[in-house]
C-alpha cells in the first residue's frame, strides 16, 4: 500500500491566526461594553462601520492584487484593525472620516506593503494619526461621560448625527461634546493652573477622568485574558506601563502641581488599550524577549514625553508608530544567546 | 512532577529554553506486554542502516545464510556490519524502497527465510568484561553491528572511543516524543539487561558517574530501572525521573536537564566529558558482549488510529512494515499516512513494503484526525511563538525569512546549523508555516553547494595536474631535442650535461611552486568555507553519508575519477 508523504511535524496544530485574532476580538468585549456605557452608541456604530469598510476594502484590494480573498479575510486581522481604530475614534465622528481612516489603514498601510505580516506600521495607529493631523477638530471632540452628560443621545439620534450631521432639535454641537480629560488637563495646565485646582472640577474621578478611569479597567481585564490564553506575553504591556509610570512618578515627584500623578497617565486616553492590544500587535512589534522589553518601555517613555511636551494631548499612536520604525533594529541587537554558544550576551 | 521517585529526590535538575507539553498518546501502545513478531517470509536489509559508509555485501544471490551470520561487512571506521536476522537464502541484492526521509530506494540484501530460524556460529560470550581490554570490547560491539538505537544510528563503537576523558555517562530513556513507547516497554520488561549493558558502557567510557534519565510519564519504567540498578550493586549509577517536556530526549537537551551543562555548538558531548547512549543501545550492547548476539532485532512501537491493536513488537530488522501492521490488527480504515518515528520528528513512508531498520523505533499509522493537513501557510505574523518554544533559543522567524529568501549566508549567521529539527516551532506557528521543512532544505542546499565546491576543487586539481604533466612532457621533449642538437653539433658537452637550468623548465617549476605556495597560504588562512567549519559532527556525518550515497550511486564516475587522482600523487 502506498501513502502520501509530507514533512514533520505530523501533529494537529493547536494554533492559528484566526484563533489569535478571535481571542483579541473577544478580549475587547468588556472594554467595548464599558465604552458604550459611558460614551454612548457612537462607539458601536463606528465599530460596525469600520469593520464593514475594512472587510470590503481588503476584499477589493486582494481582488486587484489577484490574491485569494477568502483566506485573507478569514484570518480576521482586518476586523481587529477596524475595531481597534473605532475604539480610538471620537464617538460622534462623521462617518466619512472613519471610512477614510480605515481605508487608509487597510489599503495603504497594510495591503500596499504586502498584506498581513509585511506591514512595518501598525495599520490602526497609522490610520488614526492620519485622521488626527487631517481633521484635528473633529478628532478631539469627544463626548462627556454618561454621568456628566446632560443630553445623552439615543441610538437613532446618534446614527443620524454621525451620518447626516443632524443634531437633535434644541441642541448645538458644544452641548453634546466635551474634551477628553487628557485634553482638559493639558489646556488648563497651559493656563498655568495648579493640578490641585484643576482636580476640583467634576470632570475628575478618583485617579483619572470620570468614566475614563473605569474603561481602562475593563480593557485591562481583556488584556489579562489575552495573557492567560497566551495570545500575548507580559513583556510589552508591562514594560510600556512601567516606562510610562516611572516617567510620570518621577516628574510628579519633582513638581506635584504641574505634573499629574502616575495613575492618571495609566488610566487616561488609550494607555491600557494601547499597552495590551495595540503595542502588542505582533507584526509591527519587536519579537525577541529582550527587544520587547525595550520596545514597550520606549513606548511608555515616548507617550509621556509627547503628552507632556508634544503638540498632541494623546500620544499612544505616535509612540507606537515611532517604535514600529525601530523594531527591526531592536530585534537585531537583542538576539538571544543560542544554546551552546557563549559569545553573545545572556538571554 | 506527578510521580514520586525515590532515587532522585536529591538530584538537581535544570531546564532548557522553550519546549512543548504535548498530549503523549502513549497509553494506546504500552498497555500490553511486547511480543515477538512472527517470522516474515522475506527480510529486506538495507546496506546503509547507520551513519557512515554503507556496509559491503559478503554474500551472493543464492547463498544460504544462518541466523546471526555476517552478510555485509563494515567499510571504513564509521561503519558497521549487517547480520542475517534469520536463516534462509539470499534471493536478491538490489534497489528496494527503504525508510529514509528522501523517499529514494537504496541497496538491500533480500533474504527468503526458511522458517527454521537456525542460528549460525556466534562469538564467545564475554562475561568478565571488566577485566578485558576496552579495544576488544569495542571491536565486539562493532562486530555486532550496534548503532545508536535512539534514532541517530551512529556506530556505537566509535562513540565509545572518545579522545577526551569522560566523567559522566548519560543513558537516554527519556523517550520524549508522543506515541513512542518502545524504550518504555524495554525498560519495564528488560531492566536487568539494560542495566547490564549500561555497566559495560560505563566500563568502556571510564565514566565515574552514570545518570539514567527517564521522563516522569513513565513511572513503571522508573521503578523497574531503579530496582534493577539497586540489585546490580553499581555504585554511582542513578535513575532520574525528569519532567515530561518535549524534546527532553534530545541529546543536548537531556544533558542540559541532568547536568546543567550546555554542549558547545558544533561539538559533541565528549568535548565536555560526557557520553550519551540510548537504553535500547545499552540492551543491544549487553546482548553482544554477554551473549555474543549481534543486533538483529529490536522493540518497535506500532501505534496510531490507523491500526487495529496498537502495541509493541520485538521485530527482526528487515521485517517489512506491512507485516507488522498485519500482526497488530491491520489497517483500521482510518489510516491516512504512515509515519516512521514519532509525530514530531518522524518521516512519512511512501511504501509499506519498506523494512524496519536498526533505527526504527516506531511505526505510526496516523488517521487524518491525528495528523491533519495543516492547510495552506499564511504569511509570518512575527508573533514570536516559535522563538518562545525553540529549545535551542533560535529565532525561527528570522531563519524562515532568510531560508525562504535563499539568503543562506544570513541563515547561517542566525545559526541555522544549531537547529535540531525538533518541530516545536512548526507545531505552534499560527500561520501554519512548515518551518522545519524550510530549514531542512536550506541545510541541504548548503551541503549541496559544499559538494559542488569540493567537486570544483577536485576538477581544478585535476586540471592543474594535467597542465603540469603536459608542461613536464614538453620540457622533457625540449630537453631531448636540445641534447640531440648538442650531440649533432658535436659541441663539447655543455650546458645540458652540467645541469645548468633550462630556462623553460625553470619557468615551469617556478610557476608550479607559486601555485603550490598560494594553495598552502589559502589553506593556512583557513580558506575553508564557513559553513563546513560550523558543522556539528552529526551534520558532518550526514554529509559523509550523503557523499557515500552519491558515490555508491555514481560508481562509474568514481572509476573514471580515480586513476586521474592517483596520477596526481
Ligand atoms: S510562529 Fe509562525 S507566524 Fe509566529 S513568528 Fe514564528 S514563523 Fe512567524
Ligand atoms: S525545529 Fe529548529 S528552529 Fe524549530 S524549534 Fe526546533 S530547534 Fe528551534
Amino acid at each position: 500500500m502506498q501513502f502520501p508523504t509530507i514533512t514533520s511535524p505530523h501533529t494537529a496544530r493547536p494554533n492559528s491566526v484566526t484563533r489569535t485574532m478571535l481571542w483579541v476580538i473577544l478580549a475587547l468585549i468588556p472594554g467595548t461594553v464599558a465604552m458604550t456605557w459611558y460614551f454612548g452608541w457612537g462607539i458601536l456604530i463606528h465599530m460596525v462601520l469600520a469593520t464593514a469598510t475594512a472587510v470590503a476594502g481588503e476584499a477589493v484590494v486582494l481582488r486587484l492584487r489577484a490574491r485569494p480573498v477568502m483566506p485573507a479575510l478569514k484570518d480576521l486581522s482586518a476586523v481587529v484593525t477596524a475595531l481597534l481604530m473605532a475604539l480610538a475614534l471620537p464617538p460622534l465622528l462623521p462617518w466619512w472620516i472613519t471610512v477614510i481612516g480605515v481605508v487608509f489603514a487597510i489599503v495603504v498601510v497594510k495591503q500596499l506593503y504586502g498584506g498581513i505580516g509585511y506591514n512595518p506600521f501598525n495599520p490602526a495607529m497609522a490610520g488614526y494619526v492620519l485622521l488626527l493631523v487631517s481633521y484635528p477638530v473633529d478628532m478631539t471632540s469627544w463626548v462627556p461621560p454618561e454621568m456628566l452628560n446632560p443630553h445623552p443621545l439615543d441610538p437613532l439620534q446618534t446614527l443620524s448625527l454621525i451620518f447626516t450631521g443632524q443634531l437633535p432639535t434644541g441642541l448645538d454641537w458644544d452641548a453634546v461634546t466635551a474634551a477628553t480629560p487628557l485634553d482638559a488637563m493639558r489646556t488648563e495646565l497651559d493656563q498655568n493652573r495648579m493640578i490641585s485646582e484643576i482636580r476640583q472640577s467634576p470632570l475628575w474621578g478618583d485617579f483619572g477622568g470620570r468614566g475614563w478611569e473605569w474603561v481602562g479597567n475593563w480593557f485591562l481585564l481583556g488584556g489579562l485574558v489575552l495573557l492567560y490564553k497566551r495570545i500575548i506575553t507580559w513583556h510589552i504591556p508591562v514594560s510600556m506601563l512601567a516606562g510610562l509610570l516611572v516617567m510620570a512618578m518621577l516628574f510628579h515627584f519633582i513638581d506635584q502641581e504641574t505634573h499629574p500623578f502616575g495613575l492618571f497617565h495609566i488610566f487616561s486616553g488609550g494607555t491600557i488599550l494601547g499597552a495590551f492590544f495595540i503595542a502588542t500587535d505582533p507584526v509591527t512589534a519587536s519579537t525577541t524577549r529582550k527587544g520587547q522589553l525595550i520596545y514597550g518601555a520606549s513606548i511608555g517613555v515616548l507617550v509621556y514625553i509627547i503628552r507632556t511636551w508634544g503638540g498632541y494631548p494623546d500620544a499612544v499612536a505616535f509612540a507606537v508608530l515611532l517604535m514600529n520604525l525601530s523594531a527591526p533594529t531592536i530585534d537585531y541587537y537583542t538576539q538571544p544567546r543560542v544554546f551552546g554558544h557563549r559569545d553573545q550576551g545572556d538571554e | 512532577m506527578h510521580y514520586p521517585s525515590p532515587s532522585n529526590s536529591h538530584h538537581k535538575l535544570y531546564r532548557f529554553h522553550g519546549g512543548l507539553h504535548l498530549p503523549d498518546n502513549k497509553t494506546q501502545s504500552n498497555g500490553r506486554p511486547a511480543r515477538a513478531a512472527a517470522l516474515p517470509k522475506r527480510l529486506i536489509l538495507p546496506l546503509q542502516q547507520h551513519i557512515g559508509e554503507p556496509a559491503h555485501p559478503t554474500v551472493a544471490v543464492g547463498d544460504r545464510v544462518l541466523k546471526g551470520d555476517v552478510i555485509a561487512r563494515a567499510q571504513g571506521l564509521i561503519s558497521v556490519p549487517i547480520h542475517a536476522p534469520s536463516s534462509g537464502t539470499v534471493i536478491e541484492i538490489g534497489e528496494h524502497p527503504v525508510p529514509h526521509p528522501s523517499g529514494l530506494p537504496a541497496h538491500c540484501i533480500v533474504i527468503e527465510t526458511d522458517g527454521l530460524d537456525q542460528w549460525g556460529e556466534l562469538p564467545e560470550p564475554i562475561m568478565d568484561f571488566s577485566t578485558r581490554d576496552p579495544a576488544t570490547l569495542r571491536q565486539r560491539i562493532r562486530d555486532a553491528g550496534i548503532v545508536g538505537l535512539g534514532g541517530a544510528a551512529f556506530p556505537t563503537s566509535v562513540k565509545l572511543d572518545p579522545r577526551q576523558p569522560v566523567h559522566t555517562l548519560i543513558i537516554n530513556g527519556a523517550e520524549c516524543e508522543p506515541c513512542i513507547t518502545c524504550d518504555d516497554m524495554l525498560m519495564r520488561e528488560r531492566a536487568e539487561q539494560v542495566v547490564a549493558g549500561i555497566a559495560i558502557l560505563r566500563h568502556l567510557t571510564g565514566a565515574k558517574s552514570c545518570l539514567i534519565g527517564i521522563e516522569d510519564n513513565k513511572p513503571e519504567a522508573v521503578t523497574e530501572m531503579t530496582r534493577a540498578v539497586a540489585s546490580s550493586g553499581q555504585e554511582g549509577m542513578e535513575v532520574i525521573s525528569i519532567p515530561t517536556l518535549y524534546p527532553s530526549g534530545g541529546e543536548k537537551q537531556l544533558i542540559r536537564v541532568l547536568t546543567g551543562e550546555e554542549v558547545p555548538s558544533s561539538s559533541i558531548p565528549a568535548s565536555i566529558g560526557i557520553v550519551c547512549n540510548n537504553v535500547g543501545t545499552a540492551a543491544a550492547v549487553a546482548d553482544a558482549v554477554l551473549q555474543g548476539r549481534p543486533l538483529i532485532s529490536r522493540y518497535v512501537t506500532v501505534t496510531g488510529e490507523g491500526v487495529g491493536e496498537p502495541c509493541n513488537l520485538e521485530a527482526l530488522i528487515g521485517t517489512p512494515v506491512v507485516e507488522l501492521i498485519e500482526q497488530t490488527g491491520g489497517y483500521s480504515g482510518r489510516i491516512s499516512r504512515l509515519i516512521m518515528g514519532g509525530p514530531m520528528m518522524g518521516f512519512t513512508l511512501h511504501d509499506d513494503s519498506s523494512p524496519i531498520v536498526k533505527a526504527s523505533n516506531c511505526l505510526l499509522a496516523a488517521s487524518a484526525a491525528e495528523s491533519p493537513d495543516p492547510g495552506p501557510a499564511l504569511p509570518c505574523i512575527r508573533c514570536g511563538q516559535c522563538a518562545s518554544v525553540c529549545p535551542v533559543r533560535l529565532l525561527p522567524q528570522q531563519l524562515y525569512w532568510y531560508a525562504r529568501a535563499k539568503d543562506l549566508e544570513k541563515a547561517q549567521e542566525y545559526n541555522l546549523f544549531d537547529c535540531i529539527e525538533c518541530g516545536c516551532c512548526s507545531h505552534v506557528c499560527p500561520s501554519h508555516i512548515p518551518l522545519v521543512q524550510y530549514y531542512r532544505s536550506a541545510k541541504n542546499e548548503i551541503w549541496a553547494q559544499e559538494q559542488e565546491k569540493r567537486k570544483a576543487e577536485q576538477a581544478r586539481k585535476r586540471h592543474e595536474a594535467r597542465l603540469a604533466r603536459l608542461a613536464r612532457k614538453e620540457a622533457e621533449k625540449q630537453a631531448r631535442l636540445k641534447k640531440k642538437k648538442a650531440v649533432l653539433a658535436k659541441k663539447p658537452a655543455g650546458k645540458a650535461k652540467t645541469g645548468a637550468p633550462d630556462p623553460k623548465q625553470a619557468a615551469i617549476e617556478a610557476a608550479m611552486k607559486r601555485a603550490a605556495e598560494k594553495k598552502a597560504r589559502l589553506a593556512a588562512e583557513g580558506a575553508t568555507p564557513r559553513n563546513t567549519r560550523q558543522l556539528t559532527e552529526a551534520q558532518q556525518r550526514q554529509i559523509d553519508q550523503a557523499d557515500a550515497r552519491r558515490q555508491a550511486a555514481g560508481k562509474a564516475e568514481a572509476h573514471t575519477e580515480k586513476p586521474v587522482a592517483e596520477e596526481q600523487e
